[in-house]
């Protein structure tokens, strides 16, 4: 399921309207994962406030919305753009992949509450298949 | 048995009391044949489903949408008895309609983007959270009976 050329360019596309609320949209869907999926609150036993909107979810979701530009930006060779974010992944951070699915499918119903007219099928297909490429990407290393 | 906070049951009949049925059944079932579209193996009979705006503009399609999303008024209904709720239409899912039950998990997550969309800000992370573990319930009862 690679991104073909109409995806990559749905995906630029939509991500050039949506890169303006990239922080809302980042704090949003960690909030939501961490609530929907209370599983994945394993990996922040470090923060003092893991409730929705919270100063280090905000921070972190906008961290994490860094990487996904990053990747817009590398759609050509997501593996090749993430390499150093893939290596983090692996080799620090240790986050099992199966949350990249998660984290993915709250960025969708995110980008759904946010932009309820522009997420039509057509761009909802194209942001599903490149989120699984960079989750994919950010796994290479793992083994 | 699940068990169902009275948040949850209220959040359940509040969502569903609300939602525009002819809108957002044949929407999640589109989406879904546009998202993933190898479940249009199971509406061969469907005719043209060639592109997005094909499938969006599909009187078949929208009608089987509204039938669904139909089907979940049952669960609404009986929260504490889902599973015994879809016995049958789990077997007929399985013996008659022959459909992967990993499909029921991808239109869950169709429908979920569209009752989001529609609910807007409405749709918090506790909305959610209801949301989803309802149908995933939902889900887990329609692929008990398979064999």
């Amino acid at each position: 399921m690679t991104l073909t050329a109409k995806d990559k360019k749905m995906v630029k596309a939509f991500w050039a309207k949506v890169a303006g609320k990239a922080e809302d949209i980042g704090c949003d869907a960690l909030s939501r994962m961490l609530v929907v999926y209370p599983q994945t609150k394993t990996y922040f036993s470090h923060w003092k406030d893991l409730s929705p909107g919270s100063a280090p979810v905000r921070k972190h979701g906008g961290t994490i919305m860094g990487g996904i530009s990053l990747a817009v930006a590398s759609i050509d060779d997501i593996s090749a753009g993430l390499l150093s974010l893939s290596e983090l992944h692996a080799f620090q951070l240790r986050v099992d992949p199966a949350n990249f699915k998660i984290l993915s499918h709250n960025i969708l119903v995110v980008l759904a509450v946010l932009f309820p007219n522009d997420f039509n099928p057509e761009a909802h297909v194209a942001m599903d298949k490149f989120l699984a490429a960079v989750g994919r990407a950010l796994s290479e290393k793992y083994r | 048995m699940v068990q169902w906070t009275d948040f949850e049951r209220a959040t359940i009949q509040s969502v569903f009391e609300k939602m525009d049925y002819d809108d957002v059944g044949p929407a999640a079932l589109s989406r879904c044949l546009v998202v993933y579209p190898w479940t249009q193996r199971y509406f061969g009979n469907f005719g043209n489903l060639y592109n997005a705006a094909a499938i969006q503009g599909n009187p078949m399609v929208a009608a089987h949408g509204k039938t669904v999303l139909h089907g979940l008024d049952r669960a609404v209904k009986n929260m504490d008895d889902i599973k015994a709720t879809y016995a049958e239409l789990s077997v007929l899912h399985s013996e008659k309609l022959r459909v992967d039950p990993d499909n029921f998990r991808l239109l869950a997550d169709c429908l979920t983007i569209v009752v989001a969309a529609r609910m807007g800000a409405a749709f918090t992370a506790d909305v959610q959270r209801a949301f989803q573990k309802f149908l995933a319930v939902v889900v887990s009862s329609l692929g008990k009976q398979y064999h």
